[in-house]
């Protein structure tokens, strides 16, 4: 454990990044990951990286659009309303596909709302992230460590699918402090050779766009994206399981719901009852199977979100709705305890049997 | 298996997350699993600063402390705040310069150490937290010089270097104290 050190989770995501070869970092600043863009800020000028304070989160998304062109890695962090305001941004990396990490350590919503911690954007993230046909690679960290793996990892999805990987996370885990190991083993990235570099009068121009004007190119850009979205979702779900193989009740929950639940499940087990936790690491692609499988013994899932119930509707596609799904959450900054997601575990042992 | 799970609390100023972060460093260095979580957002300028910090043999599930084992009131509003959230059996750190009325509970352990006094008398009067941490691992049996001098290297910064034998003197006033 003496390689370990106590980072909070935004500072986790800047390091990793940076250990990822990210030296362009742009962002503007909002509670709570403003710790990424600090962190950056102070590293950056020493390694020989970029670190731009942007004048909006909609110049820092397109700054991150420019640099992507040249096939840097690079990456923004923000909150909840300013990823709205990136949302432009996003469709467009997708729509010139371009590999991109964006961060987004949610707060409570809608409009400016609140500065605590929720999970309220999980719509916004895997529904696309704006307008058009499109998704991003969405990874929901549950723990400081994850902070980090998963930043080196959304660099390197992003790189090999010429996407948007976006970290997922919330207040608590942007803000929280845990053990971290930061000694990773990077790939290299990827060549590129659709980059716009410089012909050096030996090649065709290079051309990043996503304006095409003929429909049916555009209907061929969508077709062909789509194909390659199957393929991730067949290849890149990522999850956890924790004593589902016998569970008659499954709790779902990513990111710090998920910590909570846990805790739940423990308590739950040692009072004889039977259940089960999957943890979602990627929240697109969704990782359908775990739920599959589990719909054949449990005969109750329970979604325990920071939301109105986002998460819950994947829960009921992936397992057809063939058993019931219930909510138990927490909103606009406040977190289920243990003892409300026990609760609803009793509840629906009292149902099951 | 053994979790302990602390809340510190007091005024924004006090140095509550410092000395949630020397713990975790501590915990960290004994080879515990640990998690820091701050209270973060307005009320920190001047009201309630909080943070929770969880000491475990095992992974350390949620990092949020609604219960604590072991309550570090630096204050009033803190002790009234949290007061009823110790779990019965549990420890219970109070800054009696600060605090004048004693905790009503009588199903958990009390402490009254004159942090803020006992610091100014020292001639270091920002070390009142220091102090009360030294009780604090004392009290716990977990007062061992060699990690508590590595987890202060930790958390103090380079450019304040010079106030880790300050710190390590506050820590043993408060250790001795009676």
């Amino acid at each position: 454990m003496a390689d370990k050190v106590l980072m909070k989770g935004n500072e986790a995501i800047a390091e990793a990044a940076i250990i990822a070869g990210c030296r362009h970092y742009f962002g503007y600043p909002i509670t709570p990951q403003t710790e990424v863009a600090a962190y950056m800020a102070k590293k950056m000028p020493k390694i020989g990286g970029c670190f731009l304070q942007a004048e909006s989160e909609i110049a820092a998304i397109n700054m991150v659009y420019g640099v992507s062109s040249t096939g840097k890695r690079v990456m923004t962090s923000s909150s909840s309303p300013g990823i709205s305001l990136k949302s432009e941004g996003l469709s467009y990396l997708a729509g010139a596909d371009l590999p991109a990490l964006v961060v987004n350590v949610q707060r409570g919503g809608p409009g400016l709302g609140g500065i605590q911690p929720s999970q309220s954007d999980y719509f916004q993230a895997t529904r696309g992230g704006g307008h058009g046909d499109f998704h991003m690679i969405v990874l929901a960290p549950a723990s400081v460590q994850e902070m980090a793996e998963l930043t080196v990892k959304g660099f390197e999805l992003a790189d090999t699918y010429r996407m948007t990987s976006m970290i997922l996370a919330d207040g608590t885990m942007g803000q929280m402090m845990e053990p971290v190991s930061l000694d990773f083993d990077i790939k290299e990235a990827p060549e590129k050779p659709w980059a716009t570099t410089g012909t050096k009068m030996q090649r065709e121009h290079n051309i990043v766009n996503s304006l095409y004007l003929s429909p049916e190119k555009l209907e061929e850009t969508n077709f062909e994206r789509y194909e390659k979205y199957k393929y991730i979702e067949e290849n890149e779900a990522m999850y956890e399981e924790y004593m589902v193989e016998d569970a008659d009740i499954v709790v779902a929950a990513f990111g710090i719901a998920a910590r909570v639940s846990k805790n739940a499940v423990n308590e739950a087990r040692s009072r004889g009852i039977k259940v089960g936790l999957i943890r979602p690491i990627t929240l697109w692609p969704f990782p359908t199977l775990p739920f599959k499988k589990a719909a054949e013994h449990a005969k109750q899932f329970i979604s325990v979100e920071l939301s109105m119930g986002q998460m819950i509707e994947d829960v009921k596609l992936a397992t057809d709705c063939k058993v019931p799904v219930t909510l138990c959450n927490r909103v606009g900054g406040m977190i289920p305890s243990p003892e409300q997601v026990l609760e609803a575990i009793m509840e629906a042992d009292g149902g099951v049997k | 298996m053994s979790t302990k799970q602390f809340l510190f609390s007091g005024f924004g100023g006090q140095g509550i997350l410092f000395s949630g972060k020397l713990l975790a460093y501590k915990g960290l260095i004994d080879e515990k699993q640990v998690s820091w979580l701050p209270s973060y957002g307005p009320e920190m300028r001047g009201g309630t600063a909080s943070c929770s910090v969880i000491i475990s043999d095992d992974p350390v599930g949620s990092p949020i402390v609604s219960k604590p084992d072991v309550l570090v009131a630096m204050n009033l509003p803190s002790l009234d705040k949290y007061e009823d959230a110790v779990v019965p059996g549990g420890i219970i750190f109070a800054d009696s310069t600060l605090i004048e009325r004693k905790v009503k509970r009588d199903d958990v352990t009390v402490y009254y150490v004159p942090a803020t006094k006992l610091a100014n008398d020292n001639g270091t009067p920002t070390l009142a937290n220091i102090i009360l941490m030294g009780k604090i691992l004392n009290v716990l049996g977990d007062f061992d010089e060699t990690s508590v001098r590595a987890a202060l290297g930790k958390v103090i910064s380079a450019r304040h270097a010079d106030m880790l034998e300050v710190n390590l003197k506050a820590m043993q006033i408060g250790a001795d104290y009676e």
